[in-house]
């Protein structure tokens, strides 16, 4: 589903964000991506859905090649994704259901089609009953339920979710990582740059550790250490 | 479509000082503008006024049959820069001397002999009216056997061909410089615009637009905006037009506006610049976000 190859990843100014970044994600997994700031885990969620390009290496994403991606391809990838930031990036001046509508719009859904796709996305984050509410009427937690239900209203394969939970809450960081988790569980996969650890440790799952740049920890790669040794 | 124009609409009311500022921008350039088309015009109408008095006289010699000029007539007649071709008689030609030459009235009085010749005027086409014309029709009159001599006022019309061609290049530069005037300025409140939604554009791209569906609505927007505006630096030149001619004590009240042709042409051409304004702001913005 998504694959990394010896990634290195420079600016302009010179900066090195990634060095030599390889992993591999496979259908249906939910990945944590750990790192302090500035470790390169927005570079990657950057090139997952083709905002910036790396440098050296392959990037493939659900069968796109970022390295190789023709601007005109970059909307059609970006429709087999959802994309979820901790601003939440929702438009101030339209409501719950119109932010989720403005989505399926912009990619030309269907007129008839809209409203019900909306509502079941909006039911699906628990939030039927705020779908006419205005981003500033609703708590940070409802409006990352919102962001997110917008990400998923195109059914995409991956969920890209970078620090979804930095703004909230213990509370509503529950809850946010717990829809996450329940996506997940209806196969969609789930890439969630985070730098809280007590959230990592609440979940078993396969954990990325970015330190300057390079991959300093997979716990696939120790899975697969096991499963060789028990062999 | 409909969601193309809802969009383009919808930023009209997010941002109502901002779409006044634009179309108030794209309304004064274009009245800048304007006002000078109107100058153009009325100059170009004066100097039609001084061109249909381009005349070339031919003067006859005496005793020519009636029969010979009533033909030369008809053939200069059937020259292609020749409008009109007017026979003026000895007679005639004298009678016009006293009404019109006050102060030889007496002088004309008392003539035992009438010393004017007859003679052939010839009036030019609309566009035949330039020095080179005009000394080309003098030559082929001259080429007439009874033609004494011809006569168009050599410098006078050397002189209108200059004051045509200085009019010409200065309207074409100044009107030039104030085109790209609007076009920057109008550039720039479409990308305040463009600013104060980038954050919008940003989403959009993220949940998947395309570029051209972003360009849409602000193409659209733009294309609006230069109607209005258009269409408010008409009422402009308009109200700038009355007060002038009324204002002036009758010295112009002869003054002409815009053709309905040239006002179809002006707001157009403000949708041009809201379009052009947009599409290099927006194009742009896309190719740097």
């Amino acid at each position: 589903m998504i694959r990394l190859a010896h990634v290195d990843k420079s600016y302009p100014n010179g900066a090195l964000a990634l060095k030599d970044v390889s992993f591999r994600i496979g259908n249906g997994e939910f990945v944590f991506l750990t790192g302090h700031s500035g470790a390169g885990k927005s570079t990657i969620m950057k090139l997952l859905f083709a905002e910036q390009r790396p440098t050296h290496g392959e990037v493939r994403v659900s069968g796109y090649d970022v390295t190789t991606l023709r601007p005109v391809e970059i909307p059609k990838l970006r429709r087999r994704l959802g994309v979820v930031f901790q601003d939440f990036r929702l438009l101030e001046d339209r409501t719950a259901a119109e932010n989720i509508a403005f989505a399926l719009e912009v990619t030309g859904a269907r007129g008839d089609t809209i409203a019900a796709r909306v509502m079941r996305v909006l039911t699906q984050v628990g939030l039927s009953a705020k779908a006419p509410a205005y981003p500033r009427e609703l708590s940070g937690g409802e409006q990352q339920r919102v962001a997110i239900a917008r990400a998923l209203v195109n059914d995409p394969a991956i969920l890209v979710a970078d620090e979804p939970t930095g703004n909230l809450d213990e509370r509503a960081t529950r809850g946010v990582f717990q829809l996450l988790r329940d996506i997940n569980a209806g196969g969609t996969v789930i890439v969630m740059a985070t730098h809280d650890l007590d959230l990592v440790r609440q979940a078993n799952y396969r954990t990325i550790e970015m330190r300057e740049g390079s991959v300093v920890y997979d716990s696939a790669a120790d899975d697969l250490d096991e499963a060789e040794v028990s062999r | 479509m409909r969601l193309l124009t809802r969009e383009a609409l919808l930023s009209f009311r997010r941002a109502p000082l901002l779409s006044t500022l634009s179309i108030t921008t794209i309304a004064f350039s274009l009245f800048t503008l304007g006002l000078f088309g109107l100058v153009a015009i009325n100059l170009r109408e004066a100097l039609r006024g001084l061109e249909e008095r381009v005349e070339i006289v031919a003067f006859v010699l005496r005793g020519t049959p009636a029969e010979t000029i009533t033909l030369a007539t008809q053939d200069i007649a059937a020259f292609p820069e020749v409008q009109d071709v007017v026979y003026v008689t000895e007679e005639q030609a004298l009678a016009r001397a006293r009404r019109e030459l006050v102060e030889f009235r007496d002088a004309y009085r008392d003539l035992q002999v009438n010393p004017l010749p007859a003679s052939m005027e010839v009036r030019l086409r609309n566009g035949y009216r330039d020095a080179a014309h005009v000394e080309r029709v003098a030559q082929r009159l001259r080429g007439f056997g009874f033609v004494n001599d011809v006569r168009f006022g050599r410098e006078w019309v050397q002189k209108l061909d200059y004051l045509r061609n200085i009019t010409g290049i200065v309207g074409f530069v100044i009107g030039l410089a104030f085109a790209a005037v609007a076009v920057v300025i109008i550039g720039v409140t479409i990308r305040l615009t463009l600013l104060q939604r980038a954050r919008e554009i940003s989403i959009m791209r993220l949940v998947g637009a395309t570029n051209w569906f972003i360009r849409g609505p602000f193409l659209l927007e733009g294309a609006l905006k230069g109607l209005l505006g258009g269409l408010l630096s008409l009422v402009l030149c308009y109200a700038g037009y009355l007060l002038f001619r009324d204002r002036s004590g009758g010295t112009f009240a002869g003054l002409i506006f815009f053709q309905p042709v040239q006002m179809v042409g002006i707001v157009l051409f403000g949708v041009l610049l809201g379009l052009c304004g947009s599409l290099v702001s927006v194009g742009r913005h896309l190719r740097h976000a």
